[in-house]
């Protein structure tokens, strides 16, 4: 527990509403000053006056309702959004374990997407390349590998996920709420691969919707509520006020 | 350091192949459609001003093809240009990478398409008993490199704007057709009205239309059709690149 890898500092988010301009430039260009003060005026505040810091190794979990802002945390933690107040500090490569078919291609093999993947996180091609065997023995799909993804199952999509990310060695791992596709037996395998995580020192994120997980996997707690956070501390003292 | 220069001309590689290998997933057929487009288009401009309003020109059939190769790279990347982010939401909305690197492959995957096209210059040009030019070994890489910096900047701007602005689309195509039409491709700029004639060089791409048709057809680079294509393509680039640079921060936010 030595420096913090991860910085919220009193950071808020809101986003203009973007549906003036999104209507096209038909639309903008037939109500231009109504348009004009919309994109200045109109925000959506996705997120206020959040702070917390994480430490190396430490995993932590977000938990919350659907829209409280917890995809935005991730975000802002991946560094693709910016803060609109405040500031957030990340030190470290991020891994964001990616939605469902988020960068795949349906029409290459599991095998040409693991590279495909591993480069979109910031690796070389050559280290992809010595983690190849690896990836494809964890992921368990067998002959599968060298079929186009369009024929898999979801299930499989998440093992080909999840595989690719777990041997990137990530040194800050993001996840929201993937494991619930895979089968029993494959997330067994996931929640085993993150508690060596945990082990060696990653500092994870984990945003899911399944408490049992949770209080299994994180050392501590988040809870945003309305935008804010609700309550933040360790997994038992937070899921008992949860509901 | 170089370790996120390698990642990012991995990136490039990496995405180029995908492209390649979903566009030509049975080889020689894929790459029939990519010289099968332009081919017609001669085909259709060759019946309709040549044999129908039998416009006075010798080696018309050559004279088009060698405009509309060059056309169909910038045209073919700047059509597909407003998708580009839209179609890699997920990942943008995910991973902080340099998006402007999924434009930089699109146009470069139409570079390769113009590149494999050539050898059907080569082959027109032997069947009007012409043959390819020394010169070409410094012309093309020349003018490749100006209609790259100015199909990426296009490109940029296209795909950046679109995000907020959706119907670009539309226009996007509106105006490549236009510009078409404007650009001496399907005739000659001589044949341009004297009352017009000052103004064509405002157009961006007619200097380097004229540029690759020269090159192609008689082995020709004039400096100063080179010279004003290249300050186009580098101010359309500059342009370009400030448009994504302002915007790109906003595109997790928008998609």
């Amino acid at each position: 527990m030595s420096e913090p890898i991860i910085i919220f500092d009193h950071v808020s988010k809101s986003y203009p509403l973007y549906h003036h301009i999104t209507g096209g430039i038909k639309n903008f260009l037939f109500h231009l000053p109504k348009a004009l003060s919309s994109t200045k005026n109109s925000r959506y505040e996705v997120l206020k006056d959040i702070s917390f810091e994480t430490y190396k190794g430490e995993t932590l979990g977000i938990i919350g309702k659907n829209g409280v802002g917890k995809s935005t945390t991730l975000g802002l933690i991946a560094g693709v959004l910016k803060p609109s107040k405040g500031k957030v500090v990340v030190r470290g490569r991020i891994s964001p374990l990616l939605e469902l078919g988020g960068g795949f291609h349906p029409e290459l093999t599991g095998k040409e997407n693991i590279m495909l993947n591993g480069v979109l996180l910031g690796l070389t091609r050559n280290q992809v390349k010595s983690k190849m065997d690896e990836i494809i023995e964890f992921s368990g799909l067998g002959d599968f590998i060298y079929q186009p993804i369009r024929t898999y199952s979801s299930g499989m999509y998440a093992r080909l996920g999840f595989s690719v990310i777990a041997h990137l060695d990530p040194e800050i791992l993001l996840i929201d709420e993937v494991l619930a596709v895979g089968d029993i037996e494959f997330q067994k395998k996931c929640l085993n691969k993150m508690m060596g995580f945990k082990k060696s020192g990653v500092t994870m994120v984990f945003v899911s919707h399944s408490m049992e997980d949770v209080e299994r996997i994180c050392d501590r707690v988040i809870w945003i509520d309305h935008h804010q956070i609700k309550r933040m501390g360790m997994p038992e003292e937070v899921l008992l006020n949860y509901s | 350091m170089n370790h996120r220069i390698q990642n990012i001309i991995d990136l490039i590689v990496v995405l180029t192949q995908k492209e390649m290998k979903v566009r030509y997933k049975s080889s020689f057929l894929g790459y029939l459609w990519s010289i099968a487009n332009p081919l017609a288009f001669a085909l259709v401009f060759f019946i309709a001003f040549k044999i129908v309003m039998r416009i006075e020109m010798e080696n018309y059939t050559l004279f088009l093809i060698a405009g509309l190769f060059p056309w169909q790279w910038f045209s073919n990347s700047v059509n597909i240009s407003p998708m580009v982010f839209l179609g890699n939401a997920s990942i943008i909305k995910k991973v902080n990478f340099p998006r402007s690197v999924i434009p930089f492959t699109i146009v470069l995957q139409d570079m390769i398409h113009f590149i494999l096209s050539i050898p059907v210059i080569v082959l027109f040009l032997f069947i009007y008993q012409k043959s390819p030019s020394l010169s070409w070994f410094y012309g093309i890489p020349l003018l490749m490199i100006v209609q790259f910096l100015m199909t990426f900047g296009v490109s940029l701007m296209v795909s950046s704007v679109n995000l907020f602005f959706r119907d670009l689309e539309r226009l996007t195509s509106i105006f490549v057709t236009l510009f078409f039409y404007f650009t001496p491709i399907i005739y000659p700029e001589t044949m341009i009205p004297e009352t017009y004639k000052p103004f064509i060089n405002f157009n961006p791409l007619t200097p380097l239309v004229i540029s690759w048709r020269n090159l192609f057809l008689k082995g020709t680079l004039e400096p100063f059709y080179l010279f004003i294509s290249f300050f186009y393509s580098i101010l359309v680039f500059v342009l370009g690149y400030q448009v994504y640079r302002k915007l790109s921060w906003r595109f997790a936010e928008i998609l």
